[in-house]
């Protein structure tokens, strides 16, 4: 099975600190969700922990033997395009990736990882700020980056406040439990 | 003052007027889900609502992997039966009738000036009746169903005038495969496209949904045809539900405005592995193929099957090639019944199968090896996307991939 040389995974957290620091694991332009997600495994749709285990395996499958928990992917434009299907946001999030830096994002994409309280960023140029396994400190709340190798410091889009709200209590379903009232 | 996208997000937000980049609760008139309601029900239950918002509103049905093609989809299917009956959900759609983007306007579902989200990404189709249609993500869905409400961000709109006739063979899949060249994969990320011009008026109901669905591979967030009385009748003709056609004003702000004269547009292909890799279908004739394909929510209605079998009649199939004709709904395969279109398929050597969306997504029915080539009428050709990540799909229409399956190698139509 690939990935069964990696120590078992520490479990995901899923509210989200505004502080968020990791190893940069970069890709290029135009990622689709068919690549980040193969439609093969779409036949999954409830269990998380699965769905992590084939995040990129088609076309990257190194990835699923390189990338650590905790990890930052840094990606070109138009990340996450194609397909709305959720798992490829969810795989992500629940393989341990810590939020994702592009120099843009699909908009479902974008909507879902916010939704599943996964930290997403658009800054202009990151791709050439940032090396990969460059080690990374995001403020989600000012939206500012830096690189802790070149002590660069990168100027994010700053999150719109509704949004920020959102990633901060860790996704969409825990804040409409509190808008809606219902208790844990 | 407005253009279509605001004049809709207005009203469904209960605002004077609206503005790009602003974000607003909007009201949702339609909220659409295949089998990945499967994935919104395990958010639903966890947000811990008992009863759906509106059971009139919420549609479901079952067109990804149809019949089921492992014990894990059966079981989906199963327990959204169960959800179905447990909600009292008026509008399910079992495997029986087709793919979610042809059935919501055979059934009456899409009306201009709604707002109606689907946990797919070629929602977007449904602009082609002046509807707000946009594909939203499983999570927030389940939001929708709880609270029947959805922030969304007001886009920006971009116009794009289409003027002039098309030569003979030269289809909207041709005219949409162009601007996604043209404009690249992201184009038109975040926008809203209003298709404008004495072209797109001419244009059967089906052709307008080719441009609208395939606007989502350029990143549009909704794409519209300017409702006209075509649109109207065709809405009244399958539902008695009252509705506001919402238009552009004259003085509406567009960030980009472009204009397209299609005279002299050749057929056009794109290639492995972007739906931006646009070339003319000429460029790259003779490529050997092995799969042929037509169907899908882009290509798969009864004009598209009419064209093929026109070209189908009394010919073959090249015998290295197998060639999937899959009918998009189950009304359309009855009216391919009725003209003699399938018995045309079947004698030329084709595989017809049942109305879903069959290989494009790589789940089942025809997926490709590695070094295979496959062209189709479908709408992505990502690397793996339809099985081996070495295999290749091209993007065609249907008369291109018609001659194609005939010749063996990729044609454009009017030489076959």
């Amino acid at each position: 099975m690939k990935g069964s040389s990696q120590s078992p995974r520490p479990s995901v957290s899923l509210s989200v600190s505004l502080r968020v620091s990791g190893r940069a694991y970069k890709f290029g332009d135009n990622i689709n969700t068919d690549v980040i997600y193969p439609g093969k495994y779409l036949s999954i749709t409830t269990d998380r922990e699965e769905m992590a285990k084939h995040c990129f395996e088609t076309v990257y499958p190194e990835f699923l033997k390189n990338a650590k928990h905790g990890d930052i992917i840094v990606a070109g434009k138009n990340f996450g395009c194609g397909s709305s299907r959720e798992q490829a946001a969810t795989c992500l999030k629940y393989f341990g990736i810590s939020a994702i830096i592009a120099e843009s994002f699909a908009r479902i994409f974008y909507r879902n990882a916010i939704n599943l309280g996964l930290p997403v960023l658009v800054a202009p140029d990151i791709n050439q700020k940032v090396e990969h396994n460059d080690s990374i400190e995001i403020d989600l709340e000012t939206g500012i980056l830096k690189n802790m190798r070149t002590n660069e410091v990168i100027k994010a889009t700053k999150l719109p406040p509704f949004i920020l709200e959102i990633i901060k209590v860790g996704g969409l379903i825990p804040y409409l439990r509190k808008k809606l009232g219902i208790e844990k | 003052m407005a253009t279509i996208a605001e004049k809709i997000l207005a009203k469904a937000s209960g605002k004077e007027k609206v503005v790009p980049n602003e974000i607003v609760m909007a009201k949702i008139d339609i909220a659409m889900s295949h089998e990945n309601a499967d994935v919104v029900l395990r958010s639903f239950r966890e947000i811990g609502v008992k009863h759906v918002w509106d059971k009139n509103k919420i549609v479901i049905l079952f067109d990804h992997r149809i019949p089921a093609e492992s014990e894990k989809s059966a079981t989906t299917h199963k327990r959204l039966r169960e959800f179905v009956k447990g909600q009292d959900i008026t509008y399910f759609y079992d495997m029986k009738e087709g793919i979610c983007h042809q059935i919501l306007p055979e059934f009456g579902h899409c009306r201009p000036g709604e707002v109606l989200v689907g946990t797919d990404s070629h929602t977007t189709t449904h602009g082609a009746f002046g509807t707000f249609a946009t594909g939203i993500g499983a999570t927030e869905m389940s939001g929708v169903w709880a609270t029947g409400e959805l922030w969304l961000k007001v886009p920006e709109s971009i116009k794009i005038n289409i003027t002039g006739p098309f030569k003979h063979y030269v289809s909207a899949k041709d005219l949409i495969l162009h601007i996604i060249g043209m404009l690249g994969s992201d184009g038109a990320n975040y926008q809203a496209v209003e298709f404008h011009g004495k072209t797109i008026k001419r244009l059967s109901i089906a052709s307008r949904m080719v441009l609208c669905n395939l606007s989502m591979e350029m990143g549009a967030k909704v794409a519209f045809i300017v409702p006209d009385e075509k649109t109207i009748a065709y809405v009244k003709e399958r539902t008695d539900k009252k509705f506001d056609v919402m238009l552009p004003n004259e003085d509406a702000y567009y960030a980009n405005v472009i204009d397209i004269d299609v005279t002299n547009l050749e057929s056009q292909i794109a290639c492995p592995h972007a739906v931006d890799n646009v070339k003319s279908v000429k460029e790259i004739e003779g490529t050997k193929i092995n799969q042929a394909l037509i169907g899908s929510c882009t290509n798969g209605r009864l004009e598209d099957l009419a064209v093929a079998a026109k070209i189908l009649a009394n010919k073959t199939v090249h015998t290295d090639v197998r060639l999937l004709v899959i009918p998009a709904s189950r009304k359309v395969y009855l009216e391919a019944i009725k003209k003699g279109y399938i018995e045309i398929f079947v004698k030329a050597g084709s595989l017809v199968l049942n109305p879903g969306c069959g290989p494009c997504l790589g789940a089942h029915q025809g997926l490709l090896a590695p070094g295979e080539v496959c062209v189709a009428t479908t709408n992505r050709n990502f690397k793996g996307r339809m099985g081996s990540p070495e295999s290749f799909v091209y993007l065609a229409s249907p008369a291109t991939v018609a001659a194609s399956a005939i010749q063996g190698e990729i044609t454009p139509p009017a030489e076959s």
